[in-house]
C-alpha cells in the first residue's frame, strides 16, 4: 500500500542529511569532554577531607517521604559530611524499625500508640522523644463566586462518602447563580495518595468508602485549578497550595459548632479539624549529628521547605523553642 | 582471478549477512509481541487463577482498590469509558479522515495535495500529552462555554481529541489505499462518461475498500490504546455516563494512574496487569475481525 521507498518528507530537502551528518559530528566531538569531565567528577571523593560520612537513616510515614528527602537532599548540600538516608513504608513501619533500633529517626503522621510506647521501653529501655516538625493541614476548597463560607465535617462526609445524601448545592442551602449547575461536582484525587487517605481518614471516618463518580486529579495543583474554573465544584487539597481563585471554606467539627478558618493558627491550636501533626521520633535523645539534624529542621532554612512540600510549617515561636530541645545524648 | 574469487566470496558473505539481518528484523516483531503479552498475563496471572472475582470485575461499577473496608475491582465503569470515548472519537474521525483521503488523493490541486499532506502528517507529530493539556485547558473553557456544561473535562472533550489525534493516520493511509487502485481504473471510468463523483463512489472506494477499512481500524486502535490525552481530557471520573458532557475514566488512564503507586505484586497491581490483558484481548479481537472482514471481501 504505501509504495514510497523514502519517507515523503526526506525528499524536498536533500540537504538535510549532509547537515545531519555534520551535526553529528559536532555533537559527537562535544560528547567526549563532557564524557571526560563526567568520569573526572565520579572520582572526586564526596567528602573534601576523605573522612568517614555520618549516616543518619530516616524512615516513616508515605506522606513525609518527599519533605523528608527534600530536606536530606537539603542538608547534604549544607553538611557534606552527614548523609541522611530516606525510605517510606508508612508510620507504622518506621516506628517499627524504631523500636528495633534499625533507624534513627521515624517520620510519623500521628502520634505513637501507647502500645508503642511502651514496647519500645521495654525494648530498648528508653522512651521514645517527639519533635513536632510541621502539620499536614487539608483544606477544602469552592469556587470563589459560590456563596458557601462555612461546611462541618458531618455534611463533607455526606458530600463525599459512599451512599452519601449531599448531592446538590441546595442540599446544603446554597443557591447556585447564573450559569452553575446545582449539581455538585466533586473533585478528589487518585485513590494512592496520601491526600486522599488522609482525607478519607479524617472525614469519612475508618469504615466509610468516597462515593464513586468523583473527578480525580492526579496532583494537588490540579485540583485547586480544577476548582478555580468550575463553578459548581468543590475539592480539597494540602493548604500550602491554595491561591488566590479558589475559596477555602471554614470547617466546623459537627454542623452548628464553630466553623474555623484554615489558618497556620488554627491548625496549631489544633481548632481546625482537618489537620495532623508532622512528627519525627528518636529513642532516647539523638545522637550528636541527629540533634543537629533536627536544629536545622527547626531552623528557617527547614522549615522553609515544610511550606514548599505543601505543608504547613511550625510558627516562628515555636520553631525556635523547638530548636533548643534536640539535645545530643550526654556521653 | 583468485582476486576476483575472494571478491565474490567476500560479496557472497555480504548479501547472507543482509538477508540474514533482514530475517531477523522481519521475525522480531513476532518475538516482541508474544513477549509482551507473556510478560503482561504472567504479572497478572496469579490473581487472575486465585481468586478473581470475573463477574465482578465485568458487572460492578464498584472500583475500590484500595478500600480499608471492602476492597473491589469492578471495571464496568473503565470498560465503558473506553468504549464511549473511542465510540465518539471515530464518530467524527471516520467521516473527516475518509472524506480528507478522498479529496486529497482525487479531487485537489497537486500543490494543494503537498500542503495538505505535510499538515496533516505535522498533525500526527504532536505528542499525545500536548494534545491532553490542549484538552484540559481550551477544549475545556470552549465546552463549558457553548455547551453550558458544568463540566469541559468529559467524553465529548476526548473524544474530539481522540479524533483529532487519529484522524492523520485514517488520513494517510486512507490516501494510500486509493492511491493504490489501478489508474485503469479510472481511465476505464472517465471513458464510460462518470463523472468524478461517480467515478469515486462507485469504482474507487469498492476497490479501495479493504485499505480504507485498514485506515480506520487503525485508528480505532489508536483512539482505544491513547492514554496520556483522555487521562488529561476525560476527567477521570469512575461512572457509566449518561450523555456525552459526562466525565468518564477509562482503562489506559486507571493503569496509567494507578500502576505507579501499587505495591509491586499486590492484587491491586495485579488487577491493573489484567486490565492490560482485556485491552490487549480487544486490540486482538479487533485486528482479527478486521483481517476476517478483509479476506471475506476478498473471497467475494
Amino acid at each position: 500500500m504505501i509504495s514510497d521507498p523514502l519517507p515523503k518528507w526526506c525528499s524536498p530537502f536533500p540537504c538535510m542529511r549532509r547537515i545531519s551528518s555534520r551535526l553529528a559530528t559536532f555533537v559527537l566531538a562535544a560528547c567526549i569532554p563532557l564524557c571526560l569531565l563526567g568520569c573526572l567528577r565520579g572520582r572526586t571523593p564526596g567528602v573534601p577531607g576523605g573522612g568517614q560520612k555520618t549516616v543518619i537513616q530516616n524512615t516513616g510515614s508515605d506522606t513525609m517521604v518527599n519533605l523528608a528527602q527534600a530536606w536530606a537532599e537539603e542538608y547534604a548540600a549544607i553538611e557534606p559530611g552527614v548523609s541522611v538516608e530516606v525510605s517510606g513504608g508508612g508510620s507504622g513501619t518506621g516506628i517499627a524499625a524504631l523500636i528495633n533500633g534499625t533507624v534513627d529517626i521515624a517520620n510519623c503522621s500521628r502520634e505513637m500508640h501507647a502500645d508503642e510506647i511502651s514496647r519500645a521501653r521495654a525494648n530498648t529501655g528508653k522512651d521514645a522523644q517527639e519533635f513536632l516538625v510541621g502539620y499536614d493541614a487539608l483544606a477544602v476548597f469552592v469556587h470563589p463566586a459560590n456563596p458557601l463560607n462555612d461546611i462541618s465535617l458531618e455534611q463533607l462526609a455526606e458530600i463525599y462518602g459512599e451512599k452519601g445524601t449531599i448531592t446538590r448545592w441546595s442540599d446544603l442551602g446554597v443557591a447556585m447563580t447564573g450559569k452553575a449547575s446545582d449539581e455538585m461536582i466533586l473533585v478528589s484525587r487518585q485513590s494512592n495518595s496520601g491526600t486522599y487517605e488522609y482525607f478519607r481518614e479524617a472525614v469519612l471516618g475508618k469504615k466509610r468508602d468516597f462515593r464513586l463518580g468523583t473527578i480525580d486529579m492526579h496532583g494537588s495543583k490540579d485540583v485547586v485549578e480544577l476548582v478555580a474554573r468550575t463553578r459548581s465544584a468543590i475539592g480539597y487539597s494540602g493548604m500550602g497550595y491554595a491561591t488566590g481563585h479558589v475559596k477555602m471554606l471554614n470547617i466546623a467539627k459537627r454542623t452548628g459548632e464553630t466553623a474555623f478558618a484554615p489558618t497556620i493558627d488554627n491548625t496549631q491550636s489544633g481548632a481546625y479539624p482537618v489537620a495532623r501533626p508532622l512528627l519525627m521520633y528518636t529513642m532516647g535523645a539523638p545522637g550528636e549529628a541527629g540533634a543537629q539534624y533536627l536544629q536545622w529542621i527547626f531552623s528557617p532554612a527547614g522549615q522553609k521547605l515544610v511550606a514548599l512540600s505543601g505543608y504547613v510549617p511550625l510558627s516562628d515561636t515555636v520553631a525556635v523553642a523547638a530548636a533548643a530541645t534536640p539535645h545530643p545524648e550526654e556521653p | 582471478m583468485k582476486m576476483r574469487g575472494m571478491f565474490h566470496s567476500r560479496e557472497l558473505l555480504k548479501e547472507w549477512l543482509i538477508e540474514k539481518l533482514i530475517w531477523i528484523c522481519g521475525i522480531s516483531a513476532i518475538f516482541f509481541v508474544f513477549g509482551i503479552f507473556f510478560f503482561v498475563f504472567r504479572e497478572g496471572a496469579d490473581y487472575l487463577l486465585r481468586g478473581f472475582h470475573i463477574r465482578e470485575f465485568f458487572t460492578s461499577i464498584e472500583w475500590y482498590p484500595t478500600s480499608r473496608t471492602q476492597v473491589r475491582y469492578g471495571a464496568l465503569a473503565l470498560i465503558t469509558g473506553t468504549f464511549s470515548v473511542t465510540l465518539l472519537a471515530m464518530f467524527i474521525a471516520v467521516p473527516f479522515g475518509l472524506g480528507t483521503a478522498i479529496f486529497i488523493s482525487e479531487f485537489c490541486s497537486p500543490r494543494a495535495r503537498e500542503a495538505l499532506k505535510i499538515i496533516i502528517e505535522l498533525l500526527a507529530a504532536i505528542p499525545s500529552v500536548v494534545w491532553g493539556f490542549i484538552g484540559l485547558t481550551v477544549m475545556n473553557s470552549l465546552i463549558i462555554h457553548l455547551f453550558n456544561a458544568p463540566l469541559g473535562l468529559n467524553v465529548l472533550n476526548g473524544g474530539i481529541i481522540l479524533a483529532l489525534m487519529s484522524v492523520p493516520i485514517i488520513v494517510s493511509i486512507g490516501e494510500d489505499a486509493l492511491k493504490a487502485v489501478p489508474e485503469s481504473y479510472r481511465e476505464a471510468a472517465t471513458a464510460l462518461g462518470c463523472t468524478r463523483w461517480q467515478m469515486t463512489f462507485r469504482v474507487l472506494l469498492p476497490a479501495a475498500r479493504n485499505g480504507l477499512l485498514a485506515a480506520v481500524l487503525l485508528g480505532v486502535g489508536r483512539a482505544a490504546g491513547e492514554t496520556m490525552a483522555v487521562l488529561m481530557a476525560t476527567g477521570h471520573s469512575i461512572r457509566i455516563p449518561g450523555g456525552v458532557l459526562e466525565p468518564v475514566r477509562t482503562l489506559t488512564a486507571t493503569i496509567a494512574a494507578e500502576l505507579g503507586e501499587a505495591p509491586v505484586h499486590s492484587d491491586h497491581y495485579q488487577v491493573l496487569f489484567i486490565i492490560g490483558i482485556l485491552l490487549f484481548s480487544i486490540t486482538f479481537i479487533v485486528n482479527l475481525t478486521a483481517d476476517l472482514v478483509v479476506r471475506g471481501i476478498r473471497k467475494k
